[in-house]
């Protein structure tokens, strides 16, 4: 039976596509879990959590270089590989490799983000050879053959015909169009209709070739595994790539602010979204808009937006704020869905929480219970199964961010003042923003 | 089979589990991983929206929403403010025979929640001031998660046609019209009479041990009286179903159509020994994945379909439901994708499952449960939703060796028995091809 939930959490709309991972900075405290660095001789490195409690070994890693590698025209192209490196390789075609994959009792998935194709494997530890062989053969020998890249495809295009309608996708690429323009961002991520019938297999090998390759992958390894073993098995899977890969650089994306978007349909309910600017990972006001945005809306029961919107005058179901961050754009996004006749009211009470917060900053009392929230709930949000683990070991790396990040981030939110606090909300929450409705339009308002 | 690969196959040895009962009633789980320095604590109530007076739908849920209101000595606001202090998360569920409210925080706090949890099974206060807002909540949340998805709507539809008589006809979140009349008095009533001790199941798992929870326990849950024994949870059960049924939905948000069909079975709750096993394993064949009979057909062989498959929810206190599901690609009708699948699952009857499909599914299946031990607060729900519905925890410990036990001739007997053609339910979403689709202002 479906069951309905105070809020559910994971449902918010994502402006900038939806990373696999957390919007949030990604910064564990790994209290009582031991990460060590190994190096095989080949120079393939992964951080490693030894654990044996559960007969099991998850693997993640990440290929640097996601759907902003698409070539023009050919949109949707990395996407639809990660779709069928499980469709037959090596020797094995489709049937073959997955029947293979299921007999090894291991489960294996690639997904392509904006700036890097993940990878996943978990598998029972005592038949982990057989699944490992079979991850080597993906990663490095896809076959392309015509039939599951014509299956995979036609999927793909069904699923993009089915959403034509929906006024959700209308208002995700209108909005995407608005905020990045032409910028690979505000492509549509499994591509079109007609750039997808332009791929052929050669298309696939080449930027397979491009992406897969020792130089720009990062591994996490979390199970019931020693260094010595996988050390052997890390060169087995991924000794056989090439050293390096060959990018198409991406440009930096400056989000377009103070537009209005108005996506009109008869609906039950009116979407709003606001953009203001947001602030990149490496900014040294960066964790002061954390604790700014935790304050604002990104603390889910207890946020100003939540207790104006919602608690006092059950405005909305769920509201949010949040910092989204990509390798090359990043956003502050409020979001929301309401009755029609109310948005306007909405609007405007969000709007004023927003002036709020860039006029008067936060209290004392505010910012010591967010930086709690921070610091305390990180390993709740990151810790809580092996793949959860590797997930953010995995997203550690690829920001760069160093394997004592823990004990650094807990510092560098224990140092934000008030003042910092008052001065990155008036830096980021000044800005004239973007607003985009979905639905009937407002009443009594000009937007 | 080995013991050795028996007893890696159980969700979690017996002796780790721990499962007693307060002197007030009240049941109480433990499940010890000591991973990461984390505990999650689930309290399930046995109620539902199966168990809301005629008229009143949705109580449940509101009832829910209204749990965090406040008490006398912790008024509204605070349980959630301190969860975040502390660093935790939080969150409620309701389903149609129970509701479940479960914190995550480390280790120390553990206390702490457990006193929250504890003030509010009693002493809930609610004020017309709280009501009412909250309630406009609820309102928004249907629009949000119902109204504004055909997809969801046609769900609605399709179960309140599937069961006759069964409450699990009736929307969880509730009808609209009644929602809107939902009052305090109708939350207290519901509040007094079900949330009580003897009526609540206490799940923790993680980094902690039997005793401390036992302790903890004792002094919070522990020092609450005793509610009034409540009758056993008797609903309104289906008549004889004798008739196949169609529900359609066109809208114009619509591109592709899909289909559904449905069927009322037994579930875990209910089944005659191995019965419901035998369904876990039917739905993994048939429609579990890509390795599965409707999407080797239809997908991958026949290329009529892009997506299909087949799922059945055992864990339910009274009978449950099996679907099968499919979307036709490219120039393929809706009709074909619907043929097709009957055709599977008349093969299924006919000549039944072969010994090979019968042990991938088994193993399959099987796994999924062992990873599914990497989730501490995934197993945590696992013991409250069984126990919750009518298992024992002991029941939760022998699922997978019941799994092993299924025999293919009862894979084929379940899918003869309940996959009946004549009296099954089928759901089309379909586009409405009019003037007004697409694009329109109000």
């Amino acid at each position: 039976m479906i069951s309905f939930s105070r809020l559910r959490i994971g449902a918010k709309p994502s402006l900038v596509v939806a990373c696999i991972l957390l919007g949030l900075a990604a910064c564990p405290a790994l209290a009582g879990m031991a990460i060590e660095e190994v190096e095989t001789s080949s120079g393939i490195k992964a951080w490693l959590v030894q654990d044996y409690s559960l007969p099991i070994v998850t693997t993640r890693f990440a290929f640097r270089g996601g759907r902003t590698q698409d070539p023009s025209g050919k949109e949707g192209i990395v996407n639809l590989i990660t779709e069928l490196l499980d469709e037959g390789a090596g020797n094995l075609d489709s049937d073959a490799f997955q029947e293979r994959l299921d007999d090894a009792g291991a489960e294996m998935l690639f997904e392509a983000g904006p700036d890097a194709v993940y990878g996943y494997m978990r598998v029972l530890a005592a038949r982990k050879d057989e699944a490992f062989q079979l991850l080597r053969l993906a990663i490095e020998q896809p076959r392309f053959d015509q039939q599951p890249v014509d299956r995979l495809r036609a999927q793909i295009v069904s699923s993009i015909l089915a959403r034509a309608k929906d006024p959700e996708t209308a208002a995700q690429f209108a909005w995407m169009r608005a905020i990045y323009g032409d910028h690979p961002y505000s492509r549509r991520e499994e591509g079109t209709v007609q750039t997808l019938a332009a791929v052929t297999t050669s298309d696939l090998k080449a930027v397979h070739e491009r992406i897969f390759a020792r130089g720009n992958l990062t591994i996490a390894v979390v199970g019931a595994i020693d260094p010595g073993t996988l050390k052997r098995d890390l060169d087995r899977i991924f000794g056989g790539l090439p050293a390096g890969p060959s990018l198409t650089p991406v440009v930096d994306a400056v989000p377009k602010l103070g537009r209005a978007i108005r996506v009109a349909y008869d609906l039950p309910q009116t979407q709003l979204s606001l953009a203001y600017p947001g602030i990149p990972r490496k900014d040294p006001q960066f964790f002061a808009a954390n604790l700014m945005n935790q304050i604002l809306g990104g603390g889910a029961f207890t946020s100003r937006l939540w207790n104006e919107v919602r608690e006092k005058r059950g405005l909305a179901y769920g509201i949010y704020s949040t910092l989204e961050n990509i390798d090359h754009a990043s956003a502050l996004v409020i979001g929301t869905g309401t009755r029609p006749d109310r948005a306007a009211e909405t609007l405007s009470l969000i709007r004023a929480e927003v002036r709020r917060m860039s006029e008067e900053g936060v209290s004392e009392d505010e910012l010591t219970a967010a930086k709690k929230k921070l610091i305390g709930g990180y390993a709740i949000e990151n810790l809580n199964s092996s793949s959860a683990v590797a997930q953010t070991l995995v997203q550690i790396q690829l920001e760069d961010r160093g394997i004592d990040y823990v004990e650094r981030r807990k510092q560098l939110i224990q140092a934000v003042t008030v003042e910092d606090v008052r001065a990155v909300a008036k830096r980021l929450l000044s800005a004239d923003p973007t607003v985009m409705t979905v639905g009937p339009s407002l009443k009594g308002t000009n937007r | 089979m080995t013991s050795a690969m028996a007893a890696d196959e159980s969700p979690l040895r017996e002796a780790e589990v721990a499962n007693f009962m307060l002197g007030n009633g009240m049941e109480v789980v433990v499940i010890p991983d000591h991973r990461a320095p984390i505990v999650t604590q689930m309290i399930w109530y046995k109620v539902g929206n199966a168990d809301e007076p005629p008229g009143k739908s949705g109580i449940a849920h509101f009832l829910e929403h209204l749990m965090f209101k406040g008490t006398k000595k912790h008024p509204s606001g605070e349980f959630s403010a301190k969860i975040a202090e502390i660093g935790g998360e939080e969150n409620a569920f309701t389903g149609s025979d129970y509701t479940a409210y479960h914190q995550t925080v480390t280790p120390e706090s553990l206390k702490t929640i457990m006193e929250f949890e504890a003030d509010r099974m009693r002493h809930l206060v609610l004020t017309d001031a709280v009501i009412v807002p909250e309630r406009d909540v609820i309102l928004e949340e249907r629009r949000w998660r119902v109204e504004n998805s055909p997809e969801q709507l046609l769900e609605e539809e399709m179960q309140a046609t599937l069961y006759q008589n069964h409450p699990y006809r009736i929307p969880t979140i509730g009808w609209m019209h009644e929602m809107e009349q939902l009052n305090r008095e109708d939350a207290l009533k519901f509040y007094d009479r079900y949330y009580a001790p003897n009526n609540a199941i206490l799940v923790v798992a993680g980094d902690v041990d039997a005793g401390r929870v036992r302790r903890l326990a004792d002094e919070t849950f522990g020092t609450l009286p005793r509610g009034p024994d409540l009758p056993a949870r008797v609903r309104p059960q289906e008549p004889e179903q004798n008739t196949k049924r169609i529900v359609a939905l066109t809208d114009p948000r619509v591109t592709v159509p899909s289909f559904q069909k449905s069927w009322v079975t037994t579930s875990y709750g209910t089944a005659e020994q191995g019965e419901a096993e035998a369904l876990d394993i039917l739905s993994e064949i048939l429609g579990g994945g890509t390795r599965s009979r409707i999407y080797q057909e239809l997908v991958v062989k026949q290329a009529i379909a892009s997506s299909g498959g087949a799922y059945f929810n055992g864990r339910s206190l009274d009978p449950s439901s099996f679907t099968v599901f499919g979307s036709p690609r490219g120039e393929a009708k809706i009709e074909e994708v619907e043929d097709a699948i009957d055709a599977e699952i008349r093969k299924i009857i006919e000549f039944g499952i072969t010994d090979v499909e019968l042990e991938k599914a088994k193993n399959r299946f099987v796994r999924s449960i062992i990873f599914a031990r990497d989730s501490q607060s995934g197993m945590a729900g696992i013991y409250g939703a069984a126990l919750a519905t009518g298992d024992t925890a002991h029941d939760v410990e022998a699922w997978p060796l019941r799994i092993r036990a299924v025999k293919a001739a009862e894979v084929q007997a379940a899918a003869r028995k309940y996959l009946s053609p004549d009296r099954s339910v089928a759901g089309y979403l379909l586009p409405r091809e009019s003037a007004t689709s697409g694009d329109k202002s109000r």
